[in-house]
């Protein structure tokens, strides 16, 4: 294929769009180069084609990757979309059609540069979401869990199973600050996402702020100063974690 | 006294256990309870030492009533004194779990009174956890030498991996350093534990519904440098713990001076860094690069490399087997290549199917060529820069002598704790 290439996709953004994308591509015989969420877009030289979000189409092509290439294949392209990948949606593209023409084993790949990169941003993502699940802080508002990230990767519909799974009897959100997207969890089983700019929490109430002052009192407390060595605590829990996290707050009195 | 006040005391006679991982037990969570365990282990935050913190470690108490010469709790030692309350301690491990601070439990103790009045207090609080809160979260506990077996049985009911300090790596410096233990004491319940997961497996295979005895298995540590053993003797004692007793991980821990006495080194010797940061590497070599204990150390040589890691040591000494090729040699070859891990083996002997790999490609699978190079053909191609006849040539060039000056001068950067780097390593493989 590769017909027509001046070309620039815009999408809504979403995974369902960007397989759209993937459609239209077909459709048109073209090419684009790029692929731009619309709220992301800059200006263009370029002609413009706006991909609207067509279900039945984004099926299809949810459909085909797993029949053509393998289900790993289909979850790789799933997981790079929601990671940090600069032009993600350009170089999946990229992946997709090369897995087309080569079947199961494309996936494999892992010494050609248009799978490397995939592998290793889903790896990146995998990675901040290992993280998270022991770095996130709950705080109790009187029975009700609240924490606040802000990750790098789009990682809470990766961690939110886990919290449901652990925190099964409790009433808890999760709201993800650099995507605007939260995740909300009641004891008794439901859940949902929500998008939102902002949250509104209480103040912590006494129990709560007890609880932090133990927390830190043991983290202090636990470290060897013999030993001490700030390089490798930053090379396992790099400082953009640590706003967020108790340890590393200090209560206003 | 004040909880916050005992918090402090409990976890810093705690802090220099170095067996803090929460690995090796999948246990999903069950609706209405809190709780659950990963396979993998996952690190909460990492204290100002770089050592991971997924467990609330702490001691019972630290009123000890023996006096073993290296220890800050013994009973000469002056000092502050505190005990938790088996409510205290329920208490506190459900509300760190619930903020998601910790994975779990960790809890050791100084002997109060006897070996079973503690193992008593240990019990009631574990039962209180799993029984009366139905907590799932991980629970590691130290059984107490020289307690009543029947205790050991149950505290191993609850917990998901227990351990045994073998403390020193012999009876002489047992003897000496420790008089209140002996190896037997120590042992038996050693042993009495890989017996009851043995037993229990069969149960479990019989009726599925067989409560889980240690799930996570049996770990233990050990102090490296308060006396006088090589290298080569605590290693090969290493295997004939994993081996005998099936053990999942022998922690090493370098001993720091907090007391006087005749037996032991004087107070301002710095703490042996390097040699337990060699015995990790070597332990890993053990455990999943398919060394044995007498191929790492040899007779002549029982004492690690200083410049050399393990593994470089025994691969320049070892240029007979080398250079493979990268496209053909086996699995078990390629892990004892420098610079080629677990991981990367496993990705060059994927990849390989597909595509002949060239330098480049070993670049992308994460091979480090610095290393690896010296040892490697790349279809046919050697992909060393120097002559590999001469061992020490190629000694030169992989050791580590930067490394080892700043070693010298503070040993700061040395401080590779194993326990975050297991959890590490195998939240990218899935080992174990
Ligand atoms: S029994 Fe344990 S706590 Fe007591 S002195 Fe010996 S090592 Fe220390």
């Amino acid at each position: 294929m590769s017909y027509r290439t001046n070309i620039v996709y815009r999408y809504d953004g979403s995974f369902q769009g960007f397989l759209c994308c993937v459609f239209q591509c077909f459709a048109q015989k073209e090419l684009p180069c790029a692929i731009e969420p619309w709220d992301a877009s800059q200006e263009t030289l370029f002609p413009v084609r706006t991909v609207e979000t067509v279900l039945e189409e984004a099926e299809r092509v949810a459909r085909s990757i797993p029949k053509k290439m393998s289900p790993e294949a289909y979850e790789l392209v799933r997981t790079v979309f929601l990671s940090c990948l600069e032009e993600k949606e350009q170089k999946l593209l990229r992946f997709l059609l090369m897995g087309y023409r080569l079947g199961p084993k494309a996936v494999k790949m892992t010494s050609e540069e248009t799978v490397h990169v995939l592998h290793k941003a889903a790896l990146h993502l995998a990675n901040e979401a290992h993280l998270l699940l022991g770095f996130l802080r709950f705080s109790d508002f009187g029975g009700f869990l609240a924490a606040e990230i802000s990750p790098k990767n789009n990682v809470l519909p990766k961690i939110a199973p886990h919290f449901c799974g652990r925190f099964s009897g409790e009433n808890f959100l999760i709201w993800d600050k650099t995507h605007k997207l939260g995740f909300i969890h009641q004891k008794t089983g439901e859940y949902r996402f929500f998008e939102a700019d902002k949250i509104e929490l209480p103040e912590p109430d006494e129990t709560e702020l007890a609880y932090r002052e133990l927390w830190r009192e043991f983290y202090e407390t636990i470290a060897i100063e013999g030993r001490k060595n700030p390089k490798l605590r930053r090379t396992h829990m790099p400082m953009r974690y640590w706003p967020e996290m108790t340890e590393f707050q200090q209560e206003p009195y | 006294m004040e909880l916050l006040k005992k918090l402090e005391i409990l976890t810093d006679a705690a802090k220099y256990d170095v067996a803090c991982t929460s690995s090796g037990v999948d246990r999903a969570g069950e609706p209405g309870k809190l709780g659950s365990a990963v396979a993998a282990g996952i690190c909460h935050s990492f204290s100002a030492d770089g050592r991971c913190i997924s467990l609330l470690k702490v001691l019972m108490s630290n009123a000890c009533v023996y006096n073993c010469a290296y220890c800050v709790n013994r009973r000469e030692n002056e000092g502050r004194r505190a005990s938790f309350t088996p409510e205290e301690l329920c208490s506190l491990t459900m509300n760190f779990y619930r903020r998601n601070y910790i994975e779990g439990l960790f809890l050791s103790s100084a002997v109060v009174k006897s070996p079973d009045h503690t193992c008593g207090l240990m019990l009631r609080a574990l039962q209180k956890l799993r029984e009366d809160e139905g907590f799932r979260g991980y629970i590691h506990v130290k059984a107490i030498p020289g307690a009543d077996p029947v205790l050991v049985e149950r505290l191993g009911l609850y917990a998901d991996r227990m351990s045994v300090n073998i403390e020193l790596p012999s009876q002489k410096s047992l003897g000496l350093l420790a008089p209140e233990k002996t190896k037997e004491t120590i042992l038996a319940p050693m042993g009495q534990i890989c017996q009851g997961i043995q037993e229990n497996a069969s149960d479990l295979a019989r009726y599925k519904k067989a409560p889980r005895f240690v799930p996570a298995g049996q770990s233990t540590q050990m102090i490296v440098g308060a006396s006088p053993e090589t290298d080569r003797q605590i290693l090969l004692l290493t295997e004939g713990l994993y081996r005998r007793y099936r053990l999942k991980r022998v922690f090493f821990s370098a001993y720091m001076p907090v007391v006087n006495h005749r037996n032991l080194p004087a107070k301002d010797t710095p703490p042996p860094l390097l040699r337990e940061h060699r015995l990790y590497q070597a332990d890993w070599l053990l455990r999943f690069y398919g060394f044995q204990a007498k191929e790492i150390l040899e007779e002549e040589q029982p004492d690690f490399n200083p410049l050399l890691d393990p593994k470089c040591n025994w691969a320049v000494n070892h240029m007979e087997h080398f250079p493979v090729e990268v496209n053909r040699a086996p699995y078990e070859m390629l892990l004892r290549v420098p610079g080629i891990g677990v991981k990367s083996a496993q990705r060059i002997v994927q990849a390989r199917r597909y595509t002949a790999l060239d330098q480049m490609a070993l670049k992308r699978l994460g091979v480090v060529l610095k290393r690896a190079r010296f040892f490697l053909t790349c279809k046919g191609k050697s992909l060393s820069p120097l002559q590999t006849d001469n061992p020490l040539v190629i000694a030169g060039a992989i050791g580590e002598g930067r490394v080892f000056q700043q070693g010298l001068s503070g040993g700061e950067q040395l401080s590779l704790f194993a326990p975050q780097k297991e959890d590490k390593v195998k939240c990218l493989t899935g080992q174990i």
